[in-house]
C-alpha cells in the first residue's frame, strides 16, 4: 500500500558507504594537533607547571645531592602526573561546549575509536614533551645517566597510560561546571599503580637489577589501558552528552 | 528478559520485599555480630605474640572485608545499571557508597588502633592499610561524582562507569601496593600475615564477619527503601502508603 | 522477525516516546513518522522539550522510553547506518574558533562522507564566505559562523536532516536562502525535521506540537504560541 505512494514522490535512498576508521581517526588527530599548535599557551602550561613543581622540591625540602638523587625519580614522576592531571580538564571540555563532541558521537564510526585518536593527540602534546624535558630535569636532580634513561623509558610507557586513564575521568566530568577538582579526585587513585611501577622500576635500576621485567609489566598495563580506557571513556561521554 | 527485569526492578515490589527481609537481617545480624565480637573480645584466648591487642581484629577484619566486598557489589550493580538500566541497581549504588566509605574509615581506624601497640605508631605504610586508604579515595570519588550531577539518571550512570573502572583497577592497585611494600620495607610484621588461628579465635571472627554482612544488608535495604520512597514520592502507591501510616523512613526523615 | 517492507517508507518512526527531565514529564505517548519528501517543524513553548526531541531522534539523548524505528526496524540494530544517514545540527554546531571555515568543514565532514576541498570551498562561497575561507572563525560574526555550519547542507547526502534552531543569527536574505534550500531538499526526497523561532514560509509543513507544562498534546495541532 505505502509502496505505491512512495513511487510517486522521490525518495532518497539511505547511504551505505562512509569513510574508514583510519581516515576518521587521522581527521580527529589532525584537527586536535592543529588546534594545539594555534593555542600555544595550552601546549606550554603543563610543561611550565612540570618544571616549576620539580623546582619546588630542592627549594622546599633540600638541595642536597644525596636527597635529590634518591627522590629524583619520584619527584619527576609526581610532577609528570600532576602536569597531566592539569591538562586533562581541557581534553573534552572545549569539544563539549562547542558541539564538536556531539558531532563526533554521531559519526558512523564507533566513538571509542575517535576517543582513542583524541587521547593520542593529548599525549603527543602533553605527555611526550614531558618525557623530552625529563633528561634535563633529571640532570638537575643529580640522577645518573642510567637512571635517567630508565626514567625516560618508564615515562614513555607511563604517560600514555596517564592520558588514557585520565580520558575516562575527563569524560565523566565534562558535563559539570566545576569538574576540574572532582576530576583529580577520581583519577588520582587510578594513577597509583602506574606511579608505583614507574618509580619502582627506576629504583630497581639504580640498585643494579635488571628491569626488563618491570618494563614489560608497565607495557602490559599500557596495553590494558589502550583496550579498556577508550571504551569506558566513550560510554562516559555518551552519558555526559545525554544529560546536556 | 526485559520485562522480567523491569518487574524485578519495580520499586513498589521492592519496597514490600525489602520490608519483609529487613527485620530478619537486623535481628540475625545483631545476634551474630554481637556474639562474635563479645566472644572475641572477652572469651577468646590471648595471642601468644601480641597479647590482647590482637582482639581488635574482631572488628577490623569484618569491616575491612565488607568495605572491599561492598565496592565489588557496587560494580556489579553498576554493570546492571549500564546494561539493563534497572533502577534498583543504581538505588543500591547510591545507598551503599556512603556505608562502604564509613566501613573503610572504620577499618583504617581500627587498623591504626591495632598498629599502636604492634608497631608503636598509629600509622604505618603497610600494604594492607595503604590499599584501604586508596579504597577510601575510590569511595570518595564515587560519592563526589554521585552528588555532582543534579540529574539522578546521569549521576547513576556516571557512577556506574566509575565503579566498574575502579573494580578493574582494584586488583592492579593491590598488586602494585604489595610490590611497592616489599620494595621499601621488607620483613617486618604485617597485617597480611595472619597468625595461625585456633578455632576459639576464628569461629568468633567468622560470626562477626557474617553478622556485619547481614547488618550491611539491613542498612543497604533501609537506605534503598528511603531512596525509593523519595524517587517515587509522586506515585499513587507511596501516597497511599503514607495515608495508611506506613513508611517509617518518611517519618524519621521528616520528609 | 523481519518487518514487512511497506514500513520502509518511513525513514524514522517514533512510537510512544516518553521523556522525563528533572522529575517533570516533557512529553509522553508521542508517536509520529518521518517520511521522505516532508518537512516537519517541532513546535512548543520554551522548555517543552523541542531540542530534547531532536536529540532523541539523533541518538544523543538516552533518557527516554518508547521505541524509534529506522526504515521499519528498531534503531538500535542499525546504529552505524542510522548515524550515517541522519545529519544533526544543534545550536552549537561544532565550529572551532581557531580553525578556518574550510578546516572546520573538513574536520566535520571527514568521518561521514568524502567531499573534495573544491566542493567545500564552493559551498563556503555559496553561503557568502568566499573571502573568509582562510580566516580563523573567531574573526567571523555570529551569523557568519552559523553560515559555516549551514554550508554543510549544500553537499550533505544524509536523507534525514535534524536542524535545531537553524536560523539563529541569520539575516533575512540568508533565512530565505536556507528556506529555499530546504524546499529543494524536500523535493528531492529528503526529510527535514526542525525547530525554529520564527514561523518559516514553507509549504506543506508538518507539525509536531509539544505541550507547555509537560502536558502531552496530540500531534499535529494548529499553530499556537510556538516561539
Amino acid at each position: 500500500m505505502g509502496q505505491q505512494e512512495s513511487m510517486s514522490v522521490r525518495v532518497l535512498d539511505p547511504v551505505t558507504t562512509s569513510p574508514g576508521l583510519w581516515q576518521s581517526m587521522i581527521a580527529v588527530l589532525r584537527r586536535d594537533l592543529r588546534l594545539s599548535v594555534r593555542q600555544k599557551q595550552d601546549l606550554l602550561n603543563p610543561l611550565l607547571f612540570f618544571v616549576m613543581v620539580v623546582a619546588l622540591f630542592p627549594l622546599g625540602v633540600s638541595p642536597e645531592s644525596d636527597f635529590l638523587r634518591e627522590a629524583g625519580a619520584g619527584i619527576l614522576w609526581v610532577g609528570a602526573l600532576l602536569a597531566t592531571l592539569l591538562s586533562l580538564d581541557h581534553l573534552f571540555r572545549f569539544d563539549y561546549e562547542d558541539g564538536t563532541l556531539e558531532q563526533m558521537a554521531l559519526q558512523p564510526q564507533p566513538l571509542f575509536v575517535l576517543v582513542l585518536a583524541k587521547t593520542l593527540a593529548h599525549w603527543l602534546v602533553t605527555g611526550l614533551p614531558l618525557v623530552i624535558l625529563t633528561p634535563m630535569l633529571g640532570m638537575m636532580l643529580f640522577l645518573d645517566g642510567n637512571s635517567v634513561a630508565v626514567l625516560c623509558l618508564t615515562l614513555l610507557i607511563g604517560t600514555p597510560v596517564l592520558s588514557l586513564i585520565g580520558s575516562v575521568g575527563a569524560a565523566l566530568t565534562v558535563g559539570l561546571r566545576a569538574g576540574g577538582v572532582l576530576l583529580s579526585l577520581l583519577v588520582i587513585p587510578l594513577y597509583i599503580p602506574v606511579l608505583i611501577f614507574g618509580t619502582g622500576t627506576v629504583m630497581a635500576a639504580a640498585g643494579g637489577s635488571d628491569v626488563s621485567g618491570h618494563l614489560a609489566l608497565m607495557a602490559a598495563i599500557l596495553v590494558l589501558a589502550l583496550v579498556l580506557a577508550p571504551l569506558a571513556a566513550a560510554v562516559a561521554l555518551k552519558i555526559s552528552l545525554s544529560a546536556s | 528478559m526485559w520485562q522480567f527485569f523491569h518487574k524485578l526492578g519495580s520499586p513498589k515490589w521492592f519496597y514490600g520485599i525489602a520490608g519483609r527481609f529487613m527485620p530478619w537481617l537486623l535481628g540475625f545480624g545483631l545476634l551474630l555480630a554481637l556474639a562474635g565480637i563479645v566472644w572475641g573480645l572477652a572469651f577468646a584466648p590471648r595471642d601468644y605474640l601480641q597479647g590482647n591487642s590482637y582482639r581488635i581484629i574482631f572488628i577490623h577484619v569484618p569491616t575491612a572485608f565488607l568495605a572491599q566486598s561492598v565496592y565489588m557489589m557496587m560494580a556489579v550493580a553498576g554493570v546492571i545499571t549500564l546494561v539493563w538500566k534497572m533502577k534498583l541497581a543504581d538505588v543500591f549504588v547510591r545507598a551503599a557508597a556512603p556505608v562502604g566509605a564509613i566501613l573503610t574509615v572504620l577499618a583504617l581506624f581500627t587498623g591504626a588502633v591495632w598498629g599502636k601497640p604492634t608497631w608503636g605508631t598509629w600509622w604505618i605504610w603497610d600494604a594492607r592499610l595503604t590499599s584501604m586508604l586508596i579504597l577510601l579515595f575510590l569511595y570518595l570519588g564515587i560519592i563526589g561524582l554521585a552528588h555532582a550531577y543534579s540529574d539522578e539518571k546521569t549521576a547513576a550512570r556516571a557512577v556506574a562507569v566509575l565503579a566498574v573502572v575502579g573494580v578493574v583497577n582494584i586488583p592492579i592497585i593491590k598488586y602494585s601496593v604489595e610490590w611497592w611494600n616489599t620494595l621499601h620495607q621488607p620483613a617486618t610484621f604485617k597485617l597480611t600475615e595472619k597468625p595461625t588461628m585456633v578455632p576459639e579465635m576464628w569461629v568468633p571472627l567468622l560470626l562477626a564477619v557474617l553478622g556485619t554482612y547481614l547488618l550491611f544488608g539491613w542498612a543497604a535495604l533501609y537506605r534503598m527503601q528511603t531512596e525509593v520512597l523519595r524517587r517515587e514520592r509522586r506515585t499513587r502507591w507511596v501516597k497511599e502508603l503514607i495515608a495508611a501510616g506506613g513508611g517509617s523512613q518518611l517519618k524519621s526523615r521528616g520528609a | 522477525m523481519t518487518e514487512p517492507l511497506q514500513h520502509a517508507d518511513h525513514l524514522l518512526r517514533a512510537e510512544a516516546l516518553e521523556c522525563e527531565r528533572d522529575g517533570r514529564t516533557l512529553f509522553s505517548d508521542l508517536s509520529f513518522s518521518i517520511v521522505p519528501g516532508t518537512l516537519t517543524r517541532v513546535e512548543g513553548p520554551n522548555g517543552s522539550g523541542k531540542t530534547t526531541l531532536l536529540r532523541i531522534l539523533a541518538g544523543l539523548n538516552d533518557n527516554w522510553s518508547g521505541q524509534v524505528y529506522w526504515c521499519g526496524e528498531p534503531r538500535q540494530r542499525h546504529w552505524d547506518q542510522v548515524r550515517r544517514n541522519v545529519l544533526y545540527l544543534g545550536h552549537r554546531p561544532g565550529i572551532k574558533m581557531l580553525l578556518t571555515p574550510l578546516e572546520n568543514l573538513q574536520a566535520l565532514v571527514a568521518g561521514r562522507q568524502y567531499v573534495p576541498d573544491n566542493i567545500l570551498t564552493q559551498a563556503l562561497e555559496q553561503v557568502g564566505l568566499g573571502p573568509w575561507t582562510q580566516v580563523p572563525c573567531s574573526q567571523l560574526s555570529a551569523g557568519q559562523k552559523r553560515r559555516v555550519a549551514l554550508a554543510r547542507l549544500l553537499f550533505a547526502d544524509e536523507p534525514v536532516w535534524l536542524l535545531d534552531e537553524a536560523f539563529t543569527a541569520l539575516d533575512v536574505d540568508a533565512v530565505a536562502a536556507v528556506e529555499r534550500l530546504l524546499e529543494d531538499r524536500v523535493r528531492q526526497g529528503g526529510a527535514v525535521v526542525m525547530t525554529t523561532h520564527h514561523e518559516p514560509a514553507l509549504k506543506g509543513m508538518r507539525r509536531i506540537r509539544l505541550g507547555a507544562a509537560g502536558e502531552p498534546e496530540s500531534v499535529a495541532h494548529a499553530v499556537g504560541e510556538g516561539g
